[in-house]
């Protein structure tokens, strides 16, 4: 099974595609498209964390009994994320693209390392874990999306 | 609140990669200062003494420490592994190493047996030090994928290549009869293929897709590439051994022709990126792949008839090509991100909410970079220009190889002291009545 790992890291993907949108605008100078391009990246990042702590995180933790391993460190992780999206944000709504762009090109190695780390070992360890029980977690993280606009 | 070392659980410290990444570039500008020394004369042929010691403050100096310390960084992340005791492992594999490749240098610059058997001694232990810890984190993997396979074929490479070595090193240092060009050869395809190309394969299925935003490598290719190098390898090497002159062409052509492929494969995905935006070091991977491939298809042209395999400027042309090129391209321009992404991680830790952490591009501005790409280029270009005309390139040739490296070293450097600089600054003044908040 590997239901899991393929549903996420397609959510990795597209929140890829919205970030190099964003980027590019801010590197054509185009403030009005790069800080609507930022809100829906922001969204969505937003949306993809919430999935996954609310759901996948709590789901793995309690089947597998490890609540300080892998599924901590992706929190912490997730938090240093929001928080350079927030300093991204505020530099945007500033104006200041260049200093955007830098915080940009930092916040994507945070981010795909992290990516890295989650689909190389704990999405297939999610999907082995959970087996059977993989199908109900995929429609609780998919409950999320049509509940709550982005 | 933030807690104090933020996501840092599986991270080493700064200091474990940095340590041979601020090392490496100044083995470039001593390799310049060789060829200056030698003249001309380093271009003859890759046998020479000053040549192979050349080749060794390259291949050792500066690529074998950056693979190692980046694999010490990399491991937690790709594999979920942390190597234990990171300081002092670091410690025992960088101050051997460098003393090593030192020893080995002069060793075989002057053709002195004393200063071999130095060099073995501590070239074997940090090899074998940084083997073990390795070795150890790989196997440990949680899950074998297939990046995890490649590092796992590729470190097996190392293992040959530094077997081959030092069973190399009984030759010089202790006078033992051995088939000296035969295994000479057989160690640099595996420490060059069955080590440099792997592991870069094995890196390259995790960063190409992921920072340039590229469509994933097939996972045909993924499952079956490391596999096939290795195997084609330890087909080529028992050919040799056993004499079948043109079955190990044929080994050797099958080799070209699947290194070609990851070539090939890697430009045509960087070629269908999505970040549309500059980057300073996709100028460094392009190169490489470039470089990459012209040397397999330099090696798959000489297969044809042994007078080329054999011809001296076709094998320096070779060996530029894969170290100048491929490796010192695509390691130089992959230290541009680490570098600078350690210390703003290693500081975002650690300042947060204290003080504005500078981000990447502040802390290494995209100018210094592109000048010393040019630097890059010129030296590649002039090196290669030197293998046809030694005596009107090698002094350029050195001059633009000692500027890059010298250069790298001082980009680098200003990080380093960047991060030492404000992590000093923000350690928390003696303030008792803070205490307990």
């Amino acid at each position: 099974m590997t239901a899991i790992a393929e549903m996420l890291a397609a959510e990795h993907r597209c929140c890829d595609e919205r970030f190099a949108a964003t980027e590019e605008a801010a590197q054509a100078g185009d403030a009005n498209r790069c800080r609507e391009g930022f809100q829906q990246f922001h969204a969505a990042m937003e949306l993809h964390f919430s999935k996954e702590e609310d759901e996948l995180f709590p789901a793995f933790e309690q089947r597998s009994g490890i609540t300080m391993g892998p599924t901590r460190v992706m929190r912490l992780e997730h938090q240093q994320m929001r928080e350079t999206l927030a300093e991204m944000q505020g530099t945007l709504a500033g104006g200041d693209l260049e200093e955007f762009l830098g915080q940009a090109e930092t916040l994507l190695i945070l981010m795909q390392q992290h990516n890295i780390k989650e689909e190389q070992m704990l999405y297939p360890m999610c999907d082995r874990v959970l087996g059977p029980a993989a199908g109900a977690v995929i429609d609780a993280m998919q409950a999320i999306s049509t509940d709550r606009p982005a | 609140m933030i807690p104090a070392g933020l996501s840092l659980e599986q991270a080493p410290p700064f200091g474990v990669p940095l340590r041979f990444f601020l090392t490496a570039p100044w083995f470039l500008v001593l390799a310049a200062l060789l060829i200056l020394w030698q003249g001309p004369g380093i271009f003859a042929s890759r046998w020479s003494p000053a040549t192979l010691a050349l080749t060794h403050l390259l291949t050792l100096g500066f690529m074998a420490q950056v693979m190692i310390g980046a694999l010490l960084q990399m491991l937690p992340v790709v594999v979920g592994v942390v190597v234990p005791r990171p300081r002092l492992t670091a410690a025992l594999i960088h101050i051997p190493l460098t003393l090593g490749t030192l020893a080995l240098s002069a060793g075989l610059w002057v053709g002195l047996p004393p200063v071999f058997r130095l060099a073995t001694w501590l070239l074997g232990l940090a090899f074998g030090v940084a083997l073990t810890a390795i070795h150890i984190a790989l196997w440990r993997a949680p899950v074998a994928s297939g990046t995890v396979v490649t590092l796992r074929c590729a470190l097996t490479g190392l293992l040959a290549t530094v077997g081959l070595g030092l069973w190399l090193s009984g030759f010089f240092g202790w006078g033992w009869r051995l088939p000296v060009l035969a295994v000479a050869n057989l160690h640099a395809g595996w420490g060059l293929l069955g080590w440099t190309v792997l592991l870069v394969a094995g890196v390259a299925y995790q960063v190409v897709p992921m920072f340039q935003i590229t469509p994933p490598y097939p996972p045909r290719f993924v499952g079956a590439f490391a596999l096939l190098v290795s195997g084609l390898l330890v087909a080529w090497s028992l050919l040799l051994a056993g004499g079948w002159e043109t079955a190990a062409r044929l080994a050797a052509s099958g080799l070209a022709v699947a290194t070609a492929s990851f070539a090939g494969i890697t430009l045509y995905l960087l070629a269908q990126r999505r970040r549309k935006i500059g980057d300073a070091s996709l100028n460094y991977w392009r190169l490489s792949l470039i470089s990459l491939l012209a040397a397999a298809g330099l090696w798959l042209w000489a297969q044809a008839s042994p007078a080329r395999a054999q011809a001296p400027q076709i094998e320096l042309a070779l060996g530029i090509l894969m170290i100048a090129g491929f490796a010192l391209g695509v390691i130089n321009g992959m230290m541009y991100k680490i570098v600078p992404f350690l210390a703003w991680f290693h500081l975002q830790a650690q300042l947060f909410g204290r003080i504005k952490v500078p981000n990447m591009k502040q802390l290494l501005p995209d100018a210094a970079i592109r000048r010393q790409w040019w630097a890059y280029l010129a030296a590649l270009l002039l090196l290669l220009a030197a293998v046809l005309y030694p005596s009107l390139f090698s002094v350029p040739a050195a001059l633009a190889l000692g500027v890059t490296g010298a250069w790298l070293g001082f980009n680098l450097t200003q990080v380093g002291l960047a991060y030492r600089r404000l992590s000093r600054a923000a350690e928390p003044a003696p303030d008792p009545s803070s205490a307990g908040v």
